[in-house]
């Protein structure tokens, strides 16, 4: 499975949080295939630019384009195209391993089968702990799982924020590599993290920084 | 096999309501704590009122709205909080299928463990008040007519007073103010039968704020959703 080109672009967006400025004028550009890595201290507001881009924030100014076409927040549009994966789990304590899975990808309508979905648990190491409930799971296994949503999750722009915390090396590989298999079928990312990912694509940076000084 | 199910926006409703009941199942107890607490607090009436027959039954009517009216107060929290604070409310935001559609499957799994349990168990308890068989059909059919207003009104409490500091009494101060005209028809539709007359008028009454909630409700849980995700 392959996704049509897409190309998703910032344009001057300003975002104010109370009486601070946290990013004015802010633009930028990913095209499929390509991710970008957003750096920069705490506070800087990666985070909400992540949720400025997914819809669940709406900024003070300027405007998002997917593919030339105006990406208004939680529109159908950006509906169809956005999955965004935050600093909580997104599971719930009291379902197992197989049942999240099941339940993230059913409210976002993919059909998928039991043995499609524990394939994915195999994949990320969670095949012998599928009926363990999200309570009795480790942070590890908890991000675990939410790269098993990404695997058979079927929107083309994926936002991540810290995809890597709380991971071991291995986890931190598979998540490198499934990322890059995404890319490899015209996905695009956008990654806050502090870490350098080993991907196979070169990865553009933006500085979160630098857009301070601009107040 | 994705685009198949994207045609249906409505299998939203299906989708949120099943993973509510599910959730609702495995926390038993939690759920169950409404059915209690109403269970309690109109058996504390009659103590402390007395056994005299003449007013419990003047009282049973208005007791047993208020009673259910907290009952219902007490759960609103859980429709929203707890996927608000793991993450998933976003996931559901953000979900293919539209936000109105996702919470009105989410107060439909809300009502169906509190509003339509304790409709059901309304007769049983009203017996302590001497209500007869008649009183207590209206009774539970008021109940039944008038719960899901109060679910559908105590959402857009509950979604409006997400991530707030003390939202639990606010939403409580939102939220029991819109109550009233349930509570006035509710009433209404005992009292009336109480007094021999028909009850129909005000049960039509409860029956049309109910369909209107259902087409306006999902909207504005949804707008406050997402205003409390921003």
């Amino acid at each position: 499975m392959s996704f049509t080109t897409l190309a998703l672009s910032a344009k001057v967006i300003t975002l104010k949080r109370g009486e601070r400025d946290l990013f004015v004028d802010l633009s930028f550009s990913v095209n499929a295939g390509e991710v970008l890595v957003l750096r920069g201290a705490n506070g800087v507001g990666k985070t909400s630019l992540l949720r400025v881009i997914a819809g669940l924030t709406v900024p003070d100014s300027g405007k998002l384009e997917l593919n030339d076409a105006i990406l208004k927040p939680l529109s159908e549009l950006s509906r169809n195209h956005i999955h965004y994966v935050g600093h909580a789990n997104q599971l719930k304590d009291d379902l197992t391993a197989e049942e999240n899975l099941a339940d993230a990808l059913a409210v976002d309508a993919v059909a998928t089968s039991i043995e499609t979905r524990l394939d994915a648990l195999n994949q990320v190491g969670l095949l012998k702990q599928r009926h363990v409930l999200g309570k009795r799971l480790s942070q590890g296994q908890k991000r675990r799982i939410g790269i098993a949503i990404l695997l058979l999750n079927q929107k083309p722009i994926w936002l991540l924020d810290e995809p890597t915390n709380a991971l071991d090396d291995a986890a931190v590989t598979l998540m490198c590599s499934v990322v890059d298999s995404h890319l490899a079928r015209g996905g695009l990312c956008v990654i806050a993290t502090h870490l350098s990912l080993a991907l196979h694509k070169p990865t553009r940076e933006l500085l979160m920084r630098e857009l301070m000084a601009a107040r | 096999m994705t685009d198949q199910t994207l045609n249906q926006p409505e299998r939203g409703f299906i989708v949120a309501c099943q993973r509510d009941l599910k959730l609702a199942m495995r926390s038993r107890g939690e759920t169950l704590q409404a059915l209690v607490f109403f269970v309690i607090v109109v058996s504390l009436f009659p103590i402390a009122i007395g056994p005299e027959a003449v007013i419990l039954k003047r009282v049973a009517p208005g007791v047993m709205w208020v009673c259910a009216l907290l009952a219902v107060l007490l759960t609103l929290p859980r429709l929203f909080q707890q996927d608000y604070a793991d993450g998933t409310l976003d996931q559901l935001a953000l979900s293919r299928y539209p936000l109105p559609f996702i919470v009105g499957g989410k107060m439909m799994a809300h009502w169906l463990t509190t509003g339509f349990p304790l409709a059901l168990l309304a007769p049983a308890i009203g017996l302590q008040y001497g209500l007869e068989a008649r009183e207590l059909v209206v009774l539970s059919a008021g109940l039944l007519l008038g719960t899901p207003v109060l679910t559908m009104l105590g959402a857009m409490g509950a979604a409006l007073t997400l991530g707030v500091r003390g939202g639990a009494m606010l939403m409580a101060l939102l939220v029991l103010p819109l109550y009233i005209p349930v509570l006035i028809f509710g009433t209404g539709a005992v009292e009336s039968t109480m007094a021999g007359l028909d009850a129909a008028a005000n049960l039509y009454l409860l029956a049309a704020l109910n369909l209107f909630g259902i087409v306006s409700t999902p909207f504005a849980v949804a707008a406050a959703t997402k205003i409390s995700l921003d």
